[in-house]
């Protein structure tokens, strides 16, 4: 049984890996804990603060979840919001990107930077100005107010990530394919853009998962009209069960798991390190 | 030269960067099935004048023809001019036949003429069977044959070169450049090439421009260059030069393939010591101190072989310039 002991393992894998064997544990202890904690309540019947087991297993909180009207078609409004949210993000950003990053005017640094702004304020003082101006344009309550606030939530990833991609694109490429007879407009169809198509993904796939799970834009402009699932989740926490909110937090996380497990080919930490690259 | 069809012609260009770079006044005449290269250090201007060519650059005034047409005004993809970059020519998310068919699929040409034209334009760039590989699975070399056999199946009628082989190592851009002068035969096509290599400016080109800050030193034959430099410039730019100073502020400048040596003391002003002697294969480059400066000399062997380091020679000039 020598190699379960400290000293044994301290000596066989030498001084660094152990180090970095302990901060590892450490991390993925703090890192995974709660979210062993909250799959654990998930399935208890009852549950009472001090204890560190549920009292009860079973399924009882799933049924009664599901069992809600409310909740069920959140989810759907969720999706409908982020995919319209995504889209139209998509259609605003990414020419802004390949502004950004194919010419250059004065001012262009500090434009790139400006989009950092909006989360340098706490995000709900932020809200409630925009709610007065949204109240006097009579976007409150309303589809497009809530979809709007989505999509100033994404303009930074939308416009970063993808306007690193543009200029990490070599210009001769470009200039080749009007060189071989491609107006502007099919350059970038056909070249500029399958190139950059990798941070386009990501920068998607963060505005998609960011609307998913906004909550505090979509409480303030939306409601009560417009409930999504992270809106839905306030009530719950604050009027069922302590073991509801379990339930439904892996209910949220499930399309985030399966996104992002899909698309897991595309987010390599270069691509993400590189996406907020200022140049 | 008269006679011959004028293809390409820049009449009174002139590019200026905010920087203070670039071209003023540029008159250029380029002849059907002529292989023209502008040559010069980097920031000289050449590569100005051969995205302006393509059109890449907006000239500040002046006109370019081709045929006799003005093309200055149009976008590079109306342009009758195909371009080769020093580098990622390629499109990385296609496939060697899609990057081929690109242009050709834009001019509509029928999907069985396409395979074919592209099956033999790999065949005249020595690449056959690539069509379904990806650029980053060739070599440098490779990518840029591909490259090259692109800019041809464009048909232009003026194929441009932006250093396309500087990014290789010696000795494939040498067979390189052997291809492409070959291909350049083969099809008569007209070629203006970019280089800052006056060797490879010299195996290649039918005329070069010797460029130096945005201004032609000198354009001729690569004899013309070699045997009759216009200036100090191209003399100590095109192969190796010897430059002597004389009392008088004036220059001489002597190839050292045209010094003769003879032992001993000629009581002229020429005569020296042999510093040291070098064997360069069939031929030795001889350092003889004359006063205080160093003359480089070429010789063959048999000659060089009777010589010995610290012998007293006296040097001859069989030809020489003054500048």
């Amino acid at each position: 049984m020598k190699w379960l002991s400290p000293r044994g393992f301290y000596y066989a894998v030498g001084r660094r890996k152990f180090i970095e064997f302990i901060v590892l544990s450490a991390f993925l202890l703090f890192f995974y804990l709660p979210l062993l904690n909250l799959f654990m309540l998930a399935f208890a019947d009852k549950y009472e603060a001090p204890a560190l087991f549920p009292q009860e297993w079973g399924f009882k909180w799933w049924d009664y979840v599901l069992g809600q009207k409310s909740l069920v078609s959140s989810i759907a409004l969720s999706f409908t919001i982020a995919i319209v949210s995504t889209l139209v993000s998509m259609c605003i950003c990414i020419p802004a990107a390949y502004a950004l990053a194919r010419f250059s005017f004065p001012g262009r640094k500090l434009f790139f930077l400006s989009f950092l702004l909006s989360d340098a304020f706490p995000k709900m003082g932020l809200y409630i100005a925009i709610g007065i101006i949204f109240y006097k344009l009579h976007l409150i309550g309303t589809f497009l107010g809530v979809v709007i606030i989505h999509i100033l939530n994404s303009i930074m990833f939308m416009t970063w990530i993808p306007a690193n991609a543009f200029r990490s694109i070599h210009r001769q490429q470009e200039e080749s394919a009007r060189d071989a007879g491609a107006g502007p407009f099919r350059t970038f169809m056909s070249v500029t853009f399958p190139l950059a198509l990798p941070g386009i993904i990501v920068a998607t796939l963060f505005t998609f998962l960011g609307s998913l799970e906004e909550a505090q834009g979509t409480l303030l402009v939306g409601f009560p009209q417009y409930k999504t699932m992270p809106v839905e989740m306030y009530g719950i926490i604050m009027q069922y069960a302590t073991t509801a909110g379990p339930v439904f937090s892996i209910i949220l996380m499930i399309p985030t798991v399966i996104v992002l497990f899909l698309m897991r080919r595309y987010l390599s930490p270069d691509t993400i390190a590189n996406g907020f690259k200022m140049k | 030269m008269s006679e011959r069809a004028v293809k390409l012609e820049i009449r009174n260009m002139t590019k200026l960067f905010k920087n203070g770079d670039g071209v003023k006044n540029v008159n250029l005449t380029v002849y059907e099935g002529e292989f023209l290269t502008m040559l010069g250090p980097s920031g000289c201007g050449k590569t100005t004048i051969l995205r302006a060519i393509g059109g890449f650059l907006d000239v500040d005034q002046g006109d370019i023809l081709i045929d006799g047409r003005s093309i200055v005004r149009l976008p590079p993809e109306k342009r009758p001019t195909a371009m080769v970059f020093q580098s990622y020519n390629l499109w990385s998310h296609m496939t060697i036949y899609d990057n081929l068919a690109f242009g050709l699929r834009i001019r509509k040409v029928p999907k069985k003429e396409i395979k074919e034209r592209t099956r033999e334009m790999l065949e005249l760039v020595k690449m056959s069977g690539v069509e379904k590989k990806y650029p980053a699975q060739l070599s440098g070399g490779q990518q840029q044959r591909v490259a090259i056999a692109r800019a041809l199946l464009l048909q232009p009628s003026v194929l441009l070169l932006d250093e396309p082989f500087s990014a290789l190592d010696a000795k494939i851009r040498s067979q390189m450049r052997e291809e492409l002068k070959r291909i350049q035969e083969d099809l008569k096509i007209t070629v203006v090439f970019v280089t800052h290599d006056q060797e490879e400016a010299m195996a290649i080109s039918d005329r070069i421009v010797v460029m130096n800050k945005g201004v032609f030193e000198q354009v001729g034959t690569p004899t013309e260059v070699y045997d009759r430099p216009a200036s100090r410039y191209v003399a100590s730019f095109i192969g190796d030069m010897n430059f002597i100073e004389q009392p008088d502020g004036k220059v001489i400048a002597v190839r050292p393939e045209a010094i003769t040596l003879s032992k001993g003391n000629g009581g002229g002003k020429w005569d020296g010591t042999i510093r040291t002697i070098m064997v360069l294969g069939h031929y030795a480059e001889i350092i003889v101190r004359v006063g205080d400066q160093n003359i480089k000399v070429f010789q063959p062997r048999h000659i060089s072989d009777t010589f010995r380091q610290n012998d007293r020679v006296s040097l001859s000039f069989d030809k020489y310039h003054v500048f």
